[in-house]
């Protein structure tokens, strides 16, 4: 497919527009409130978008999917602290890094069906953080503290957080480029496949060990980097916040709640999501019941919407089908 | 003619049990070879030991003078292999052009999407789906789904067909045009190998019979032949009523 | 050398309560294609289920355990027809993650309400001594109390016709509901009773250790460990796993920190699972009839 017939298409200016939204509205007026909430959301998109192309893709739940973020957070703080790393390539190296990492893994664990490879993921997650509470170079259990120097050449804390701010959205929109380009690509028709049938898919010619690593390993590329962003954000970063399940859950409830499978899906239930959590946390009553709240949500989406709010927009005008992917 | 596939000396077990027993036989280019047998004779085993599902015990099977022997089934596919399955596997919620588009990217023409639309296509009408091209392939009916298996495995360009039992569940009109379809897909030189249970089409169809039993090649030949085979008809018929019928038939 | 005997043998007491706890796995799993991913609270409930029979109704440890098992079973009844019903025939996906959701409730529920502080059942015993070393009666009395369970689940499932009812739908659902097994019946059953199994096992490690609301998630790991080694929907297979882990597990935490035995559990599970895919004690053919 051509760059002309890309830029043709009303699917790529939406995506456009939505990065354009993320990166003016906080702009105008100096909001930092807004920032930091449409910061939390970029992140919350990043993970959903990348998981999906497992989950909604491939048909593959990676429930320890947050392995990705906090390893990628590791390498790029401590790039920047041990090594004098600038952030821009610290991150990326760190992304780098954590992708062939999860090439290494992917094809050990993506040998396994359904459940067992589910349940591997949260595994892979448990095991690096154990590693990661037992290795010294990076703090152990306490964790590694960056000092503010390292906000200097970003213009000092103030101005560096809204370069990091600009930053992950530019790694949201990647991130939703990504599933586009995919979606519409033969690797992403293979992919699809493999969520229908796998082995169907593979009588059909699809190399699906290939496809399921290369799927893998590509999804954690962004949310590492994503997470060496973040976590140079706040200066600090240790085992039990780099790799916590709860975000990884989240994001899986993100992406079926606004359409496992489609591009804007975990956009919209990213949106939706943030709404209610941040009206949970205001009221007193609910303040603790976020997770359970999530897991209620998951239950009614799994068993009487399975393809979300964008599969329940798409049953109503099919036609939109054409237009939102 | 040279041979197109090999099965050189199969063996397959299960656990105690043997689905496929020292089985050896060709199939020649461009011919129409019929597999026949009693239920658990192991046809369907052999299917999946020719295109990969399974990785036999011993021996080997040669495709196009290549050893294919246990390789996954996408390199099969690859290699210019396709197969339609007995138990139907649409890829429920795509089309029946995207199912189709799926093999014709990934078998062995191996197309870029641009090109695969149009084979999809192509072979879709082919087989008599022109008019369910974007219906969801979940929503067809059995002949519809057994349609699109053939549909699929067309669309690949294939130099080796293998179906499994594409007639049964149809009724006599849609027997009739799924035997025409095939003979159309011989003139086309693609070489089929079949598995079937409905004696008149599979007589009529084959140039060639193998008969399984027990998974052992019990007979071999022409449908003539076969027909009259006494180990065939006390195997596979036992009633000699029936296999007087049969053997008019052929 | 005699401390590791000793160990080894601890190790069998308490894999045998493994064992149990992956037979309830094994159940679902085996008759219904269903991973309950519940599993790890609802042994936590059997835990907090002997706490509160105990501690605030005084009831005597031992005596807890028929209320845990009809508990579970009601529950894993009521959890049947709320989440996995109308996941039945759907991709595995869908069940897995719609277990998946009722656990984050019940946990999130359960923090709610009892924190991440941690509980303990003190169970006092009087134990085996061999010279030196003592072997907890708290862990002979839970081994022997699994046995006795795993027979009682043998009886049934091979002597009732409940239990027989379970096996056919187990082998073939179509034929068991072609020859007038009530399948929807049963698979709620087998749910009940692979969730009573959890929850009694729950119940059992509670006298063993202390335990949190979140001493869940390690204990259903090892019960999938557990399956693997023994074999997916092998009741049997399940109870000789968890002897097999509490071996390892004997064998290993004298020369370990605590925290990599997970680690290690999980890399068994991963290497046995690549290896076999069916499980060490019923090895299949790796790729599924096309």
């Amino acid at each position: 497919m051509s760059a002309a017939m890309i830029l043709r298409r009303p699917f790529f200016w939406i995506i456009a527009a939505i990065i354009a939204l993320f990166a003016v509205a906080p702009t105008l007026g100096n909001d930092v409130e807004l920032r930091e909430d449409l910061l939390l959301a970029a992140v919350y998109i990043i993970l959903a978008s990348n998981l999906n192309l497992m989950l909604g893709y491939a048909g593959y739940v990676n429930f320890g999917s947050i392995v990705f973020f906090g390893l990628g957070g590791y390498f790029c703080v401590y790039f920047m602290s041990a090594l004098g790393w600038g952030l821009a390539s610290a991150a990326l190296v760190g992304g780098a890094a954590v992708s062939a990492f999860a090439l290494l893994f992917g094809l050990g664990i993506l040998r396994l069906r359904g459940a067992y490879f589910a349940l591997s993921t949260i595994g892979v997650n448990e095991a690096v953080m154990a590693f990661v509470t037992n290795f010294a170079p990076w703090g152990g259990g306490t964790g590694i503290y960056l000092s503010t120097e390292l906000f200097q050449p970003l213009g000092g804390p103030a101005h560096a957080l809204w370069v990091i701010y600009y930053m992950l959205v530019g790694v949201m929109g990647l991130s939703l480029y990504l599933s586009y380009f995919i979606k519409i690509s033969k690797f992403g028709l293979g992919l699809l496949a493999i969520g229908q049938n796998e082995d169907a898919a593979g009588v059909l010619g699809v190399p699906t060990p290939r496809y399921k690593a290369l799927a893998y390993c590509v999804s954690a590329f962004l949310p590492a980097v994503a997470g060496g962003l973040y976590f140079f954000k706040g200066a600090f970063i240790q085992p039990t916040d780099a790799f916590d399940l709860q975000f990884s859950t989240e994001a899986i409830v993100i992406a079926m709640l606004g359409g496992q499978g489609t591009v804007l899906g975990p956009a919209l239930g990213a949106f939706i999501y943030e709404q209610l959590r941040s009206w949970l946390l205001t009221s007193d009553t609910f303040a603790n019941f976020q997770l359970v709240i999530a897991g209620a949500l998951l239950l009614v989406i799994v068993l009487f919407a399975p393809g979300g709010l964008m599969g329940w927009l798409y049953g109503f005008w099919p036609r939109l089908k054409k237009v939102l992917e | 003619m040279t041979a197109l596939l090999v099965i050189e000396r199969l063996n397959m077990r299960f656990g105690g049990l043997a689905a496929v027993q020292d089985l050896s036989f060709t199939v020649e280019e461009h011919e129409i070879l019929g597999l026949i047998g009693p239920n658990g004779a192991g046809k369907s085993t052999l299917f999946n030991l020719i295109n990969g599902v399974f990785a036999p015990n011993s021996g080997r099977v040669v495709f196009r003078g290549a050893d294919i022997t246990g390789m996954p089934p996408y390199l099969v596919a690859r290699a210019g292999l396709a197969r339609t399955h007995q138990i139907v596997q649409p890829l429920g919620a795509m089309s029946v052009r995207e199912n189709c588009i799926v093999s014709a990217c990934f078998g062995r023409e191996n197309l870029p999407l641009a090109r695969a639309s149009k084979a999809a296509e192509e072979a879709a009408i082919f087989v008599g789906l022109a008019d369910r091209l974007d219906s969801l392939a979940s929503q067809l009916t059995i002949a519809g789904k057994k349609r699109l298996e053939l549909a699929r495995a067309l669309a690949a360009q294939p130099t080796l067909l293998l179906l499994d039992e594409v007639l049964a569940g149809l009724n006599s009109t849609e027997v009739e045009r799924m035997i025409d379809v095939i003979r159309r897909i011989r003139e086309r030189g693609i070489t089929i190998l079949m598995i079937e249970h409905l004696m008149q089409a599979i007589m009529t169809l084959s140039d060639r019979i193998v008969v399984l039993n027990i998974g052992q090649k019990l007979a071999e030949g022409s449908p003539t032949a076969v027909a009259n085979d006494p180990a065939v008809i006390e195997a596979y018929l036992g009633d000699p009523a029936l296999a007087a019928e049969f053997r008019g038939v052929a | 050398m005699i401390g590791l005997l000793a160990s080894l043998l601890d190790g069998l007491l308490v894999g045998s309560v493994y064992g149990l706890a992956a037979m309830g796995i094994s159940l679902i799993w085996g008759v219904m294609d269903v991973i309950n991913l519940t599993h790890g609270a609802m042994i936590v409930a059997g835990m907090f289920g002997l706490y509160l029979l105990v501690n605030d109704l005084g009831v005597p440890v031992y005596v807890a355990l028929p209320p845990v098992l009809v508990g579970g079973l009601l529950v894993g009844v009521a959890l049947y027809w709320v989440a996995v019903h109308r996941m039945i025939g759907r991709p595995p996906l869908m069940s897995l993650l719609s277990t998946f959701s009722v656990n984050l409730v019940l946990i999130g529920l359960g923090t709610a309400e009892w924190g991440t502080v941690l509980f303990n059942v003190p169970v006092s015993l009087p134990g085996f001594s061999i010279g030196r070393y003592t072997f907890p009666g708290t862990h002979i009395m839970a081994a022997v109390l699994t046995g006795v369970i795993a027979g009682v689940l043998y009886l049934f499932l091979f002597h009732t016709r409940p239990g027989k009812a379970v096996r056919a739908v187990s082998g073939n659902r179509e034929a068991a509901e072609l020859v007038g097994i009530p399948t929807t019946r049963v698979l709620a059953l087998a749910f009940g009773l692979g969730v009573a199994l959890a929850c009694v096992s729950g119940m059992l490690i509670g006298t063993l250790f202390p335990f949190t609301v979140l001493s869940g998630d390690a204990y259903q790991l090892k019960s999938f460990v557990v399956t693997v080694l023994g074999g997916l929907g092998n009741p049997a297979g399940a109870l000789i796993g968890g002897i097999a882990l509490g071996l390892f597990e004997g064998l290993t935490t004298p020369f370990m920190p605590v925290s990599w035995t997970l680690v290690f559990e999980f890399v068994l599970f991963v290497v046995v699972l690549i290896a076999f895919p069916g499980g060490l004690l019923n090895f299949r053919w790796s790729r599924r009839v096309g």
